[in-house]
């Protein structure tokens, strides 16, 4: 499933993305939510990336300092370019502008993210507009193979966006950010907003597009069935830090992160048979501004030692692209997903 | 779960139009089914299926434009010296004493908004005390020491001091948690839930779900699960009611919806579902099409057209009933009763 021998197209090492907390009438700094704490991951090329992790985990401030939607406190965004190697955190605005077309975005609520006065091809061919290929006969050419390509009809593209259901207006969001052949596509919960049986459909999309297209795809998420469906490789978040990295159907089947074994157990499972073997996770999720000290995972771990307690566990290689941040990653044996 | 032989609540042919500048909007035409004392009762469909508006007719708190044209819903009440009385909900004024008197004492109702569904203006505590003594004869200290208990029967911690706080400075998971305390604290017979646990995180949720269950199995109270998540439904449920476009397309005992769903549109919903325990990246099968415009109602059986078996000149023509089609299991679907 994983190909080692792919190029490695994005490096992000020890992303770090603070946001002050500020208080009073001089806006004083009284300390900082920390999004993003060391945030160290890759993604080959071709390959589909995800990132999960609850609500508040940082998963889309990672997300959005990669496409340098916000500026990075600290770290590296390796991006390979077509001449080389760039290191995205650092670049101003100007220069930053001849690598975006490198980078789209797929966004979460099809409703807000397509400009309502706009038609079809006015929203899919604005990226063209805005990296100079003016001719209107070529957009107008490329539009509509990109609507075809995403299962929408050419003959679409006069319409406006309130006449297309939450499926199709995603559809139409996929096809914008393909319009300039990006080598990095980053979807941020792109099928969280949709029904069950239209998700299914986007899902299949994306798998189709992949394959014709060989995309990279770094595909940001909450649901760990649609992630599965996804993804080669998972990457699980919880309060700014990844806990652990690995191959899809190694995370799944032998976690070796306490979280992610318990974030698996609390999956309900569509099967009455299996009713009852839930494992809780007792306790809320830490506080960004405030986290623990050592592990950020332990006041809720059930394996946890005095050392988690005091020392931060770094990020080791277990297994080949299996990566786990805990003290005990060697030693225990975790509960996965049965596969069927 | 084991039941009595008498429902405590009976829905039949419920007819709930909203009537609109634009046409009528059927959003439940023609719903029936059964509620059992115990029992955990799913009601399961996507995004206008007319889940969501069941349950508000329930409590007769529909909105206008819209309105109930048909049908009836049957609450038994146990009368203190032992004897049931049955009240036709519909036959009642929705704003009249006994509706309000049935209202959070004989059923109580949790919200899929917990953000919302507190006033940010009041204390917790001063909501739940106002509930109960709307209902139950307590003093002010007495309904305030209820509340508390209350509190800490669903779990929240200190609940002296948290009683005294305002919803905003609780937490999602603990604002549900005082919701379900406020739904429960005048010890109602039905507990109707409309996705109480969508808008939570994957480990809340799974803290919530047996929250609930274990206070049904403490109080044996009824509850009417409004959802859209096949895996909650096989979690909790006992018995599931299957909603495609304001109808009741299939309903039976939740082993027999899940290993042996006999209407197309709940094999096809079921099949669609990306499943933890799958295998990764392969192709999910889907439901062609999308959910039609609710004032495009498609004519005959609402699923029609998108369903794999149609059968022309039959399904497109006549609209077909719940027919038994095993032992507790009903559905409506030609394909099992041809001719009517």
């Amino acid at each position: 499933m994983t190909d080692q021998s792919k190029e490695i197209l994005l490096d992000v090492r020890n992303l770090r993305k603070y946001f002050p907390i500020q208080k009073g009438f001089l806006r004083r700094v009284v300390g900082h939510v920390r999004a993003v704490d060391d945030v160290t991951l890759y993604v080959r090329r071709g390959e589909t990336l995800s990132l999960v992790g609850e609500s508040g985990c940082g998963k889309t401030t990672t997300a959005r300092c990669i496409v340098r939607a916000l500026k990075p406190t600290s770290g590296q965004i390796l991006l390979r370019g077509p001449d080389g190697v760039v290191d995205l955190a650092p670049l101003p605005k100007r220069q930053l502008r001849p690598w975006r077309r490198h980078m789209q975005m797929i966004f979460q609520d099809p409703y807000s993210s397509l400009n309502p006065r706009m038609t079809l091809f006015d929203i899919v061919s604005e990226p063209m507009l805005v990296n100079g290929i003016k001719d209107r006969q070529t957009r107008m050419d490329r539009v509509a193979e990109l609507l075809q390509l995403v299962g929408l009809r050419p003959e679409y593209m006069r319409r406006f966006p309130h006449a297309f259901s939450g499926g199709e207006r995603q559809r139409i969001g996929i096809a914008r950010a393909l319009a300039l052949n990006p080598s990095l596509v980053i979807a941020d919960e792109p099928v969280s907003a949709l029904d069950v049986s239209v998700q299914a459909q986007i899902l299949n999309l994306l798998l189709d597009l992949q394959a014709q297209l060989g995309l990279t795809l770094l595909f940001v998420a909450h649901d760990l069935s649609v992630v599965k469906h996804i993804s080669e490789r998972v990457a699980v978040m919880y309060v700014g830090r990844i806990v652990e990295t690995a191959p899809t159907p190694t995370l799944f089947a032998a976690p070796k992160h306490p979280y992610t074994e318990a974030l698996l157990a609390a999956v309900p499972k569509p099967d009455p048979d299996l009713k009852g073997q839930r494992m809780l996770l007792e306790g809320e999720v830490a506080d960004p501004a405030n986290p623990p000290s050592g592990c950020y995972f332990h006041p809720r771990c059930r394996y946890a030692l005095d050392l988690c307690r005091t020392v931060t566990p770094q990020q080791e290689e277990v297994a080949a692209d299996h990566f786990v941040s805990c003290h005990r990653a060697r030693e225990l044996t975790l509960r996965g997903v049965k596969r069927t | 779960m084991e039941h009595g032989p008498e429902p405590i609540l009976s829905v039949r042919n419920l007819k709930t139009y909203f009537f609109q500048d634009e046409g009528i909007v059927h959003a439940v035409d023609g719903a029936t089914f059964d509620l059992y004392r115990g029992q955990t009762l799913g009601i399961v469909g996507e995004s206008g299926c007319g889940k969501s508006v069941t349950a508000r007719s329930v409590l007769r708190i529909v909105e206008r434009p819209g309105r109930i044209v048909e049908g009836e819903i049957i609450l038994r009440r146990e009368q203190p010296n032992g004897q049931t009385d049955e009240i036709d909900l519909t036959k009642l004024n929705p704003d009249g004493a006994l509706m309000r008197a049935i209202r959070g004492k004989d059923i109580g109702l949790i919200f899929q908004e917990p953000m919302t569904s507190f006033s940010a203006h009041y204390t917790i505590g001063n909501q739940i005390t106002e509930a109960i003594r709307l209902h139950l004869k307590l003093s002010k200290a007495e309904a305030r020491a209820r509340a508390i208990e209350m509190l800490r029967l669903v779990g929240i911690p200190k609940p002296e001091r948290r009683v005294d706080e305002y919803s905003f400075q609780l937490s999602g998971g603990l604002r549900q948690r005082a919701m379900i305390a406020m739904a429960l604290a005048c010890d109602p017979g039905i507990l109707i839930a409309d996705e109480p646990t969508t808008a939570l995180d994957v480990t809340t949720q799974a803290q919530i779900l047996a929250l609930l269950e274990r206070l049904q199995r403490e109080r044996g109270m009824a509850i009417m699960l409004i959802t859209h998540n096949l895996g909650v439904v096989a979690e909790m449920c006992d018995a599931v009611v299957v909603m495609y476009l304001g109808r009741v397309v299939e309903k039976g005992p939740v082993r027999q919806i899940f290993h042996n769903a006999r209407h197309p549109y709940t094999q096809a919903l079921l099949r669609s579902i990306p499943s933890i325990e799958a295998a990764p990246r392969v192709k999910l099968p889907t439901i062609t099409g999308s959910i039609p415009h609710p004032y495009k109602r498609p004519k005959g059986c609402p699923f029609h057209p998108r369903c794999a078996h149609v059968m022309p000149g039959l399904c497109d023509v006549q609209t077909p009933a719940l027919q038994p089609v095993a032992e507790h299991q009903e559905a409506s679907c030609f394909l099992y009763h041809p001719s009517q």
